[in-house]
């Protein structure tokens, strides 16, 4: 990778594709009335127009699928809610962005609340539902306040309460903020966290769409799935599809961080690829090459810059070994060791680790002591196959994906650095300066040079 | 309000149980908590709100607070602090008004934040998780907070203060201990941990302006729409606040190994004095 942009066929006004984001940039952009103002709750009315049996094969056909992660088609989990079983069904939307280098739905709720109400009435509807929640993290507090604001707003204005719209139907929403826990991004330990307990993950089956919240149906989606809702029900299940691929449609967050020079949101049609965002927002910072990245947040195993033509959906990074998952490229240059970013990433799956089953919380522990003692010089060569070992026994085996997740680091970062690791181990110690690395690195060198 | 006796390991009576809120403090919380968990098709939901609210009190989760909550709920003090003790927002002990948190998640370490942790330590002179004595500042190095493309991130009061710098860092909690208004990057005013608290709780910030402060969207999040639309974007936003803080040398990030402060929070298994490692050969 080099820095200097090459030019594209197509330039950012073609690859680029805001529809969440399209109007962050105007004043008041959180508020109901800017909404209004760019065709906000004109997909509710279109919703509202079909049967809810309809919409539901109508969001299936748009091909959208989960934007937490997993990417399962939420049109289909919408399906598995059981009809006419007499029961509450609930509607629970994944607000709980914690996955390190995700930071998508936290600017989308700050920005644009109201993209997610409008979805929520709209799912909440297909599914019969007529109490549904958003599961904030309880860290972000000025994403809550726009919560609380739009919530109201959209009371006020008759979208929630009785008879919505003059539909019959009713909804309420209740916001609820979290209080510290990564673990309560996987669905069923939220579902626990949400009826105030210990955010530790459930067996499954039974799945949430049978038994979730209070032993109710419950549909939970992420926040950016919910939100994109609206846009497919007003502009077309059509135009939905006419981005991205067959099997991954539509327009979606990439969040671009770490060493390049533009940082930031970039929405555009799944495929693209970091190459080509890369090439738009001016490469990597001045002077420095592309080393490693995520595709999709530190669960999902690091790709280097072998990789920056890989189509960016769910079956172009699956091929390459890794995972959609986030869609949060955290990008590091030459200047960053290996060693140093995976041994933290352990760390906080360590210290994430809910205890509730074996391997994870007593592999994580394991792994941060190999990992610490390679960082600081004092590991033995015998290590690495042993790190490969314990994050073997953890993948796969434990009792939610946070296992997975704590694996996937160990193993890619082996994969391509392993000289890396033997680096700390011959030479007892570390190669790298973390001075280097900082925001600031680049303007001390400058001052050095002028003093 | 209450005092939580901060006992080591006690072998002889059991703790008494905790002593009830005054009787007007009492009325009040209670009024509040019916408000929360009438929010609820089932009571036991409002759990975590309600211990939010117990900190809007007394700044920490207290005995007194744990029983209320289990009062209020019909649940047993030990399952209320089952449930506040598997939370990080819950603090187990007096901390100060403002809870400043920095991420060394990878990323944000990486792009500075353990230089600014490091740094911070030094210069209001307590640790991980410790308070400065004119009880002002609680410091923590905190997980990723969702913010990585505008690291290095610094919460205040879990308020954003985006692109971080260590002198911008320095100056932010100097103003912070002074008695001035800090507004962040992205978020309102701020105000005390207590007043947050309430707003965790459910309670809608009142003050006039909070929801609006700081505008729309943060200058990172704005770059792809930006260049979607074929304007310019700006160059890498400058630590703000920095320029008030001139220093005569650059920063110094931490020389010792920078992971090692990002530890799990001390159980008899990781507690360092008690190396159980890996620090023989297996078979040794």
């Amino acid at each position: 990778m080099t820095t200097a942009p090459e030019m594209s066929d197509t330039g950012p006004e073609k690859l680029l594709s805001p529809v969440l984001s399209a109007f962050w940039d105007q004043p008041d952009a959180w508020t109901l009335e800017t909404y209004r103002r760019h065709e906000g709750y004109e997909g509710l009315r279109k919703a509202l127009a079909m049967t809810p049996d309809d919409l539901i094969a109508y969001v299936k056909d748009s091909g959208l699928r989960g934007r937490g992660g997993a990417g399962f088609p939420t049109g289909m989990k919408w399906q598995f809610i059981p009809q006419g079983d007499g029961k509450p069904h609930y509607l629970v939307v994944n607000a709980d962005e914690s996955e390190p280098g995700t930071c998508k739905d936290i600017p989308l709720l700050f920005a644009n609340p109201h993209s997610l109400i409008e979805g929520m009435i709209i799912a909440c509807y297909a599914i019969r539902s007529s109490h549904a929640f958003i599961y904030l993290r309880g860290e972000v507090v000025p994403v809550l306040r726009r919560l609380h604001e739009a919530v109201r707003e959209a009371y006020e204005a008759g979208y929630l309460g009785k008879d919505i719209l003059g539909s019959g139907i009713d909804l309420d929403i209740t916001v609820h903020a979290g209080a510290g826990a990564y673990i309560c991004g996987e669905e069923t330990a939220l579902l626990d966290s949400l009826e105030g307990r210990r955010g530790q993950p459930r067996l499954r089956p039974p799945f949430p769409a049978v038994a979730g919240l209070y032993a109710c149906p419950t549909v939970v989606n992420n926040v950016e799935s919910i939100a994109s809702v609206p846009a497919i029900l007003n502009r077309g299940k059509d135009w939905f599809k006419s981005m991205g691929s067959e099997k991954s449609a539509g327009f979606t967050l990439y969040s671009l961080s770490g060493h390049v020079a533009s940082p930031g949101q970039y929405e555009a049609p799944l495929g693209i690829t970091l190459r080509q965002l890369l090439d738009m927002g001016g490469g990597m910072r001045p002077g420095h090459r592309l080393k490693f990245w995520t595709p999709g947040g530190s669960s999902t195993p690091m790709f280097t810059d072998e990789h920056l033509d890989v189509p960016l959906d769910y079956e172009g990074v699956g091929a390459a070994g890794s995972m959609l998952g986030t869609k949060a490229l955290q990008c590091f240059d030459e200047t960053t060791c290996v060693v140093r970013a995976v041994t933290r990433w352990t760390e906080f799956y360590a210290h994430e680790s809910c205890g509730k089953c074996t391997p994870c919380r007593e592999g994580t522990y394991w792994l941060v002591q190999l990992l610490r003692d390679i960082e600081a010089g004092k590991g033995v060569p015998s290590d690495l196959d042993k790190l490969n070992d314990i994050a073997d026994n953890i993948n796969g085996k434990s009792f939610c994906a946070l296992g997975d997740g704590a694996a996937a680091p160990i193993f890619s970062s082996l994969k391509y650095f392993r000289e890396e690791y033997e680096q700390h181990i011959t030479g007892k110690g570390c190669p790298f300066d973390p001075a280097k690395s900082t925001l600031w690195a680049d303007q001390n060198a400058h001052l050095e040079v002028n003093a | 309000m209450t005092t939580t006796p901060n006992s080591e390991v006690s072998l002889g009576m059991p703790q008494l149980p905790a002593p009830d809120y005054p009787a007007d403090v009492r009325a009040r919380l209670e009024t509040d908590a019916k408000e929360v968990i009438a929010r609820y098709p089932d009571s036991r939901s409002a759990l975590l709100p309600l211990l939010h609210l117990t900190q809007s009190e007394d700044g920490h989760v207290t005995r007194t607070g744990v029983r209320f909550c289990a009062e209020m709920l019909g649940l047993t003090t030990a399952e209320v602090t089952a449930v506040s003790t598997f939370y990080s927002m819950y603090r187990r002990k007096p901390s100060g008004d403002y809870q400043v948190g920095v991420c060394t998640n990878t990323l944000c370490a990486v792009m500075g934040g353990d230089a600014i942790f490091d740094e911070l330590k030094q210069h209001l002179g307590v640790g991980n998780n410790e308070t400065t004595e004119d009880g002002k500042v609680t410091l923590e190095h905190i997980e990723c907070n969702a913010a990585c493309d505008f690291a290095p991130v610094v919460m205040v009061n879990w308020e954003f203060f985006d692109n971080q710098t260590v002198e911008s860092a320095k100056q932010l909690v100097d103003d912070l201990r002074a008695g001035e208004q800090v507004t962040p990057t992205r978020g309102a005013p701020l105000c005390t941990y207590k007043e947050t608290a309430r707003i965790l709780a459910g309670f809608p910030d009142e003050r006039p302006g909070a929801v609006d402060a700081t505008g729309g969207a943060g200058p990172a999040s704005l770059i792809g729409l930006k260049l979607a639309k074929g304007e310019a974007i700006p160059a890498r936003t400058p630590a703000p606040r920095a320029d008030r803080a001139p220093r005569d040398t650059p920063p110094q990030p931490g020389s010792e190994h920078l992971s090692s402060h990002d530890a799990p929070q001390q159980t008899a298994p990781s507690d360092p004095a008690n190396p159980t490692g890996p620090v023989a050969e297996e078979g040794k």
